[in-house]
């Protein structure tokens, strides 16, 4: 006797047209984001590139955008993805503002509505597949939150996505402290995008970092970092070696 | 009826012949036993002097710490150390196999042990297992052309580098070593670089943990530091000590001094290395 389960559009799980709808794997990908908060709100730090595999093929992606007046959200992963949040953000803050009663979404709120999105669509088997940093200022409280593609969300006074995660966040834990100036908030970044440089095989010598404060947001213009390659080892490395190297 | 093949000697080597049967075992359903791996944090680095090698202190199995401080710097040479991360058995075993073939070197040759010489010896035995001899080395001393750092990978290849970190905490400590390294450090700046850089792996790395070991090697002179630093004692130690329950009965206490029985004679001279 033989069983037929009759295929139903809803099981997208098993169906194999649906199939091609979930997403499976990333194809542009940003790679880490870091961001602390500081004496005067959060700063936060990308590079600006975008890799297709192993192929670095697109430098000029801004992966840090304001978000309302209070927010900035920044991604790593799926660049695709991240245009798509910013649409549903875009809606999510017009249809805020259409109210016209004189408040707006803080970070706290466009937080915990990303962190449903990103929690549903997991469920779904569908993820978006980013990790999100989000930063802001309302009200004078300064606060920094994450949300995983698989909806894990928590805040902290320092973040770290991908690769940010291993090499950043042991110098973030180290060195961070309350009330940061804005200029040594600036170098403390910048050491971990440069320990990324070294070590990401898919960082890029472009970076922009971004301020919000209860002010306003500010993004800085793309910029390089010095690096240093002048070890004497590195000149010969092998002459106490010889065949190896 | 006598056999028409030859009887040949045995080889030496790795026997494959139990893989086939593990293969089946394990397409039917067993699991296979999980390596004791040193999930580890090791470092090295070259100072104005030397060389430093840093070690964390933990073991584990899978998910538990077999060993809360177990030695991960290896004895090669009285001018060459070994640290290992990778499968336990395998770094201390081929550490200990390449230290037995540099001594009867010496004594060939009459001369202390080169870096290299170690280098190429388990390289060389590291490629011919394919990176089934799962070890991953950081190896450093001072020889007679000078200070040497090399890591060593499983599969044989290896890297001449002036810092080096290798175990599943090297992306810590190599955070710290790339945020804070220069040339020409003195010797109490080493030791704090790599103090802080396996104190970086212990606190961000779950397979690091316990206490961090130093060995630092200059020119004719070793010092190990075992124990170097202990950033992770026991919290809450009960002051009263241990007593056994009250129903306890106790029907005859016996003490002998074992002064009284032995005798202890101190051995002057080379005492093991190790």
């Amino acid at each position: 006797m033989t069983f037929t389960i009759p295929i139903d559009n809803g099981d997208a799980v098993k169906n194999a047209e649906a199939d091609s709808q979930r997403t499976l794997y990333p194809y542009v990908t940003g790679t880490s984001i870091v961001a602390i908060k500081y004496k005067d709100g959060v700063l936060m730090a990308s590079d600006m590139g975008g890799s297709y595999g192993s192929t670095l093929r697109y430098k000029n992606i801004e992966r840090i955008k304001a978000i309302g007046k209070h927010s900035l959200l920044g991604a790593s992963g799926e660049i695709s993805d991240f245009q798509e949040i910013l649409r549903y953000l875009d809606e999510l803050i017009l249809n805020d503002n259409m109210w016209d009663d004189g408040n707006s979404l803080g970070p706290k709120e466009v937080h915990n509505y990303l962190t449903r999105v990103m929690y549903n669509r997991r469920n779904k088997f569908n993820p978006l597949w980013n990790t999100l940093v989000l930063g802001g200022v309302k009200k004078g409280k300064s606060y920094l939150g994450m949300v995983s593609m698989i909806g894990v969300s928590f805040e902290d006074n320092h973040v770290a996505t991908g690769f940010g995660n291993h090499l950043a966040r042991p110098i973030l834990r180290d060195e961070w402290h309350a009330d940061l100036s804005f200029e040594d908030g600036v170098k403390l970044l910048e050491k971990c995008m440069r320990v990324l440089l070294y070590r990401d095989r898919s960082a890029i010598n472009k970076f922009q970092i971004a301020k919000i404060t209860e002010e306003g947001v500010t993004i800085s213009q793309p910029y390089s970092l010095t690096t240093f390659w002048e070890f004497q080892a590195f000149h010969n490395p092998t002459a106490g070696a010889q065949g190896s190297w | 009826m006598s056999q028409s093949s030859v009887d040949f000697p045995p080889k030496g080597g790795f026997s494959f012949d139990l893989c086939k049967r593990n293969d089946m075992l394990t397409q039917k359903g067993l699991k296979a036993p999980s390596f004791l791996k040193t999930g580890t944090t090791i470092v090295g680095l070259i100072f104005q002097d030397g060389v430093i090698l840093g070690a964390d202190t933990r073991a584990t199995e899978g998910p538990i710490v077999a060993d809360k401080n177990c030695e991960k710097i290896h004895y090669m040479a009285p001018n060459i150390y070994c640290c290992g991360a990778g499968t336990a058995a395998d770094t201390e075993a081929v550490t200990d196999m390449v230290s037995s073939q540099l001594r009867l070197h010496r004594y060939q040759t009459g001369r202390d042990s080169r870096v290299i010489t170690a280098l190429t010896l388990l390289k060389k035995h590291l490629f011919s297992y394919q990176g089934h001899v799962s070890a991953a080395l950081v190896l450093g001393g001072v020889d007679i052309s000078g200070p040497h750092l090399h890591t060593i990978y499983p599969h044989g290849s290896t890297d001449t580098l002036p810092f080096a970190t290798m175990g599943s905490g090297s992306l810590a400590a190599m955070s710290v070593f790339e945020a804070k390294y220069k040339e020409g450090l003195t010797r109490d700046e080493g030791i704090k670089l790599v103090a802080e850089a396996i104190c970086s792996g212990i606190f961000n790395d779950l397979g690091s943990g316990s206490n961090v070991d130093i060995c630092v090697i200059t020119k004719g002179h070793k010092e190990y530091l075992r124990n170097y630093m202990e950033p992770n004692p026991r919290t809450y130690i009960s002051s009263k000590g241990y007593t056994f329950t009250k129903k306890t009965e106790v029907l005859l206490t016996k003490i002998t001094p074992l002064s009284e029985r032995v005798k202890v004679v101190e051995v002057a001279g080379e005492a093991m290395e190790e």
